[in-house]
């Protein structure tokens, strides 16, 4: 019982991270209509953002975190509206493969800029906190208390603000909010700095829980996509559930396989969905 | 001097041309009706008024400026709206919702509008909280029109609006048309349902290959021969 709790405590905080990821990628798929690979690379580059403040003025990484978000924000919208909004009209397939460009650019950016060996925000080992067997550290709790919050700003987001209510709008039929006099690149921009926003938060908790390495989010870009895929792609709500069930089904797995075989489950648990159900467990009515 | 003004346009898709020289034009208070058979460019005239569709040749003026070619958000900031044929709201937002799109360009209230729109629409209200996919055909509709009153508009373009509805909704779909005429809108629609059509507005058009073919009055046209031959289903 104690060992299911304590995989249960991993998956939640595996989840959160890949929740934030893959909401940031659902948004972007909604609105611009192609699977963005180099989100992998925001996700690392918001990690190594929140590390600048750390290592030059040694700020705890907690209070860098906003640091690391804002500059991701920046850095999402400048690609986009560098590249990315060049190629609108064309195909998206050629948008993914530009994508797959940007990603290579920035992973190698952050080897030359930061070095290739792992870094982290803290060095030490914090002390766990035991209950009925199972061990929790404050990391965890940040980790998942942080997710929960953006997770709620989000919606608030989303619901409440004109801005929030013009990307669903956009996401449900973008000709239709264009004529409709909606300013379609604002909302792209919008778009950006909230995926951006969330990919950093992902980072940065990443980096909290385990080290910065050049590709710490190439490799969680696997199970990103997978929980994206699971809770339909382009929705922004189905993403958060995507990401819990992938981090609750890696951790769990672990039982009978071996842990290295945790992108393998994500990977099976994508493919299966997409075999069964290619619209997700959320899938929305069709217009 | 008119509210519209379409000049000799030609322009299309790409290097085709689908409109070889359209002249039309709206007055303040009119409903216009643009007829015609399939492919006759119809709706290619629509869009290329709403800045959709490239014009080549030929000039749009819009309560005398010249409107050819502008971006959507920049003609509906002028007074015109569009609503578009079938696949017109936003099916996961609110009624309410997507009437509070309609308004996005304006930063001021616009509660004044949307209890207008509610006034002439009552079963709207019921609605406001349902999303809009889950409306009927012919409720949607009134949820697209809607929208574009939010902008208190002088023009709406309606690309058949009773576009694949049941003949009973037909009836109130034209009856809403009647209703935002009256309170001072004027509209341009492409119609199939054209008898219907011809006998609501005060005006016509008839389209083929891109040309105006007939111009006259709703009676007029209802009355001629080799109209009501072509189209009208004798």
């Amino acid at each position: 019982m104690a060992e299911f709790l304590q995989l249960t405590v991993y998956g939640i905080v595996a989840g959160s991270i890949y929740a934030l990821g893959a909401i940031g990628l659902s948004l972007v798929y909604g609105i611009l209509r192609f699977p963005h690979f180099a989100h992998g690379d925001l996700i690392t580059f918001g990690a190594y953002f929140a590390l600048v403040p750390v290592s030059i003025l040694g700020a705890p990484p907690e209070l860098t975190f906003f640091f690391g978000v804002a500059a991701t924000m920046i850095l999402a919208v400048a690609i986009d509206q560098i590249l990315y909004r060049r190629l609108r009209k064309v195909a998206p397939v050629i948008l993914l493969i530009a994508s797959v460009g940007v990603a290579l650019i920035l992973r190698s950016a952050v080897q030359l800029i930061w070095g290739p060996g792992n870094q982290y925000y803290s060095q030490g080992i914090s002390m766990p906190w035991r209950l009925e067997g199972v061990n929790i550290k404050p990391d965890h709790l940040l980790i998942v208390g942080g997710a929960v919050l953006l997770v709620v700003l989000l919606h608030l987001f989303l619901q409440r603000t004109k801005t929030g209510k013009a990307m669903r709008a956009m996401s449900d039929n973008a000709d239709l909010a264009q004529v409709t006099g909606i300013e379609v690149n604002k909302v792209i921009i919008w778009t950006w700095i909230i995926g951006g926003g969330m990919a950093a938060a992902a980072g940065v908790f990443l980096g909290i829980d385990t080290r910065l390495h050049p590709v710490m989010g190439w490799r969680i870009l696997l199970p990103v996509f997978a929980a994206a895929i699971l809770g339909g792609i382009g929705k922004p709500y189905g993403a958060i559930v995507g990401g819990l069930i992938i981090g609750l089904a890696q951790e769990y797995s672990t039982v009978i396989l071996s842990p290295p075989y945790k992108p393998a489950v994500a990977f099976a648990l994508m493919v299966l969905m997409l075999i069964f159900k290619p619209t997700g467990l959320f899938a929305g009515r069709k217009a | 001097m008119s509210l519209l003004e379409v000049e000799q346009i030609r322009g299309g898709y790409g290097d085709v041309d689908i409109l070889n020289g359209v002249d039309l034009h709206v007055d303040q208070g009119e409903i216009v009706v643009i007829i015609g058979p399939n492919g006759a460019g119809k709706s290619t005239v629509m869009k290329a008024i709403f800045g959709l569709v490239k014009v080549r040749e030929g000039g749009i003026r819009f309560q005398n400026s010249g409107i050819a070619n502008l971006r959507p958000d920049q003609i509906v900031r002028r007074g015109l709206c569009y609503v578009p044929q079938e696949k017109n709201v936003f099916p996961t937002l609110t009624v309410e919702e997507n009437l509070e799109m309609g308004a996005f360009i304006r930063n001021d209230d616009f509660s004044r509008e949307l209890e207008r729109v509610y006034e002439l629409f009552p079963a709207m209200y019921e609605k406001r909280r349902q999303p809009a996919g889950a409306l009927s055909g012919g409720q949607r509709q009134m949820v697209a029109m809607g929208r574009a009153l939010m902008l208190d508009p002088q023009l709406i373009l309606l690309d058949e609006p009773t576009a694949g509805l049941a003949p009973q909704i037909v009836e109130l779909i034209f009856e809403n048309i009647r209703k935002i005429n009256d309170i001072g809108v004027s509209l341009l629609m492409v119609e199939q349902n054209a008898k219907a059509a011809l006998r609501m507005s005060h005006r016509g058009y008839v389209l083929t290959t891109g040309r105006n073919r007939h111009t006259d009055t709703g009676e007029n046209l209802l009355n001629n021969r080799e109209v009501a031959e072509m189209f009208l289903g004798g």
